[in-house]
């Protein structure tokens, strides 16, 4: 197929899929880095006007990768359901936009009739107010300890990490987080180290604490998918099991992954029948501009290349996924700005092809944001009906060193949008008197029994 | 006004028990919060005296050499990530000279992402490492001074100096609480695009409040142990060390 357009007496050439989409993508500091941006933005409005145009069947056509020498290729046309996309086949892209804003229901049967390609492309033509109306039609709803992604909900992740793992600090963090309401959708624990004796401790510390106070919720300590393999063998108590991941073959095979290890690990996991609401068990975190950063993106753009990483993800039925979208430095994603519409678009992407879709929103020191930028995208993420976003104490990661959103903010979202935790965490909140029932904190927090008897810190003075 | 359980800060750095105005955070906590982050933004844009280090090794009579990558600036720095994992030139002549012997570890130190931290703690762990590697009979090449590099800088490096491991040290990003922390990456038979996947990582190296110089330096004696045993480096090399042996 051919991919130009002339304006004025000046011809625009794309040679191929891949670069059309890199060239219509909304300016990003990654694509720029991988030098596959528009070289002006001419360029980028005339690309985006001749990817309007593209069938949506052209994506199946032409593979972005040669599906013989990149299984997220193979995985994305196995995944392709031609009766799901049989309402779809005749659209282009711009005629899809379209459909997606006329229509006003539920979008999950088209899931599987949509390649991650498909939603990349349309979002590069959709403005942020179109990613959020659209995403907010979609709902995708997971089970393990309790119920997450239902309407009118908003979960959170607590993320109660510590430099050095301290089991007290960690319990510390994690107490200060129950008591402002956080932790529906996971506690989860990046380790400062993968050591199999450390990650261990902190298994056990979560599986106690949940345990003991009966918390509807899952933990995860976030090691790499093969210590958590070792781990389950060794009867560690492992309820999900955490991988990065991203878009191309070479780039999960830089986190040291592949399709193969992902659903030996699920199948080890599941094997232990730890769920009592359901069996979604697995976790996986995404971000454009991992693969570019392996240099394992085969000229794909950092957006296109996250998208794929989708297919991945839906592959394992998840408990959770999240963008980690600010994590990743100012190289891929400059400023505030970048970063928004980056959320925006993952948070879109992910939920029109069926995940349940979170997103970490941070930023780090050496990018050009702030928490301003991060109430923006937490308000909007809000208003797109986002599944989860991340707890962390005064929005400040002692240990991964940058900033994501804090207890308070999910406390703020709540607030103004009227947003609950899951149902069962809910009532858990109630029963506890740390929830007033009318889905804010309780005044006489401080003495509640929670705080005298906590494990992890039970016996230490307050 | 703090929450009733602020006495649970001794066990954390994080920022709990903060209180809250409404839903918010108090006006005190607010203002905390927007002088660490000031802190931070600075701490970024702040250049490493290489000078200064290189004295400080030359009085341990600790062989070195100084090298560069083609970046300008900070904010060079910052927006190229590919150039800070490759040398210039020059440095490229003077490093393939000392190549000849073949060594078994190539030591990189770099301000990275905070000069403060390399400024803060990099001597201290440097004299623990070389003091573990030279215990374990292991030569090492003389070290390399690089500012303004990455991670996988390490590669080139270790390769040209026909290392069998290859060890980064290097400025951590700057967060909010802590502004020195320092990263240690260690590759085994290091090459040109090796993956993160075959790299393993000690980080969070800030005594007291992050891992010791002599704790990090004991573990990386146990990577690189376990590394040079297996032949094998990154996520397949698992650390299976026990606590107890941490001193």
């Amino acid at each position: 197929m051919n991919y130009s357009i002339s304006v004025q007496g000046k011809c625009f050439n794309f040679k191929n899929l891949r670069t059309l989409l890199a060239k219509a993508s909304p300016c990003r500091a990654a694509d720029e880095l991988a030098g596959l941006a528009a070289e002006s933005e001419v360029e980028r409005a005339l690309a985006q006007r001749l990817l309007a145009e593209v069938p949506l069947s052209r994506f199946i056509e032409e593979p972005l990768i040669a599906p013989e020498t990149d299984e997220v290729s193979r995985l994305i046309l196995q995944q392709h359901d031609a009766v799901a996309f049989a309402p779809l086949a005749t659209m282009s892209v711009g005629e899809f936009r379209d459909w997606l804003l006329a229509g006003g229901s539920d979008l999950s049967h088209l899931r599987f009739g949509l390649t991650p390609e498909m939603a990349a492309a349309v979002s590069k033509i959709m403005r942020n107010q179109d990613l959020i109306a659209v995403a907010r039609r979609c709902r995708v709803v997971t089970r393990f300890r309790d119920t997450l992604g239902l309407p009118g909900r908003l979960s959170t992740r607590l993320q109660p990490n510590h430099p050095t793992d301290n089991p007290r600090g960690v319990a510390a963090s994690i107490l200060d987080g129950l008591l402002y309401g956080s932790g529906d959708a996971v506690i989860g624990i990046n380790p400062a180290t993968d050591n199999l004796d450390n990650v261990c401790t902190l298994l056990n510390l979560l599986d106690d604490i949940i345990q003991y106070h009966h918390i509807p919720t899952q933990s995860c300590v976030l090691a790499h998918v093969s210590t958590s393999m070792q781990l389950m063998q060794r009867g560690a108590p492992v309820d999900l099991v955490f991988q990065s991941i991203a878009g191309t073959e070479a780039a999960n095979r830089s986190f040291g992954v592949d399709l193969a290890m992902l659903r030996e690990a699920k199948a080890m996991a599941e094997s232990l029948g730890r769920g009592d609401a359901g069996s979604n068990l697995m976790y996986f975190e995404t971000g454009q501009g991992s693969a570019l950063s392996a240099d394992a993106h085969h000229g794909i753009d950092a957006q296109t290349c996250e998208a794929r990483a989708y297919a991945v993800a839906r592959e394992f039925s998840p408990l959770l996924v999240n963008t980690v979208v600010g994590f990743i430095g100012p190289e891929y994603l400059y400023d505030g700005k970048q970063i928004i519409r980056a959320g925006l678009e993952d948070h879109f992407c992910g939920k029109l092809l069926g995940l349940p879709m979170g997103c970490d929103v941070c930023y780090t020191n050496h990018a050009e944001a702030d928490q301003n930028d991060m109430d923006n995208l937490l308000t909007l993420l809000g208003v797109a009906g986002c599944s989860y976003i991340m707890g962390v104490p005064g929005a400040d990661d002692v240990m991964l060193a940058y900033q994501s959103t804090s207890f308070h903010d999910a406390l703020y979202l709540r607030q103004v949008l009227g947003l609950r935790p899951a149902p069962e965490f809910e009532a858990w909140l109630n029963g506890m008197g740390i929830f007033n029932g009318r889905n804010s904190l309780a005044d006489a927090r401080s003495s509640i029994p929670l705080l005298s008897e906590f494990r992890g810190i039970s016996g230490e003075a307050l | 006004m703090n929450d009733p359980w602020h006495g649970l800060r001794r066990f954390t750095q994080a920022r709990i028990a903060l209180g809250r105005a409404g839903s918010g955070v108090t006006t005190a906590a607010y203002l905390e919060f927007q002088l660490a982050h000031a802190g931070a933004r600075d701490a970024v844009q702040q250049t490493w005296n290489v000078d200064d280090f290189a004295e400080q090794l030359q009085q341990q009579s600790l062989a070195h050499i100084r090298l560069n990558t083609p970046v300008i600036d900070r904010t060079h720095y910052l927006r190229r990530p590919d150039l800070g994992r490759r040398l210039d030139d020059d440095s490229l002549q003077r490093l393939k000279q000392v190549a000849e012997p073949g060594f078994d570890v190539a030591i990189v130190i770099s301000n990275g992402l905070s000069s403060t931290a390399v400024e803060t703690h990099g001597m201290p762990l440097l004299q623990r490492i070389v003091a573990r590697y030279t215990e374990m009979q292991l030569s090492i090449a003389p070290i390399c001074l690089l500012p303004n590099a990455r991670v996988a800088i390490s590669d080139p490096i270790g390769a040209l100096l026909h290392a069998r491991l290859s060890v980064i040290v290097v400025g951590e990003r700057p967060g909010l609480s802590a502004a020195d922390s320092l990263g240690v990456y260690m590759t085994y038979a290091p090459r040109e695009g090796n993956t993160d996947a075959e790299r393993n990582c000690l980080s969070n190296i800030r005594p007291p409040d992050g891992l010791s110089y002599e704790a990090a330096a004991q573990k990386l004696a146990y990577l690189s142990r376990e590394a040079l045993r297996s032949g094998i480096s990154g996520v397949l090399l698992k650390d299976d060390m026990p606590k107890r042996l941490l001193g």
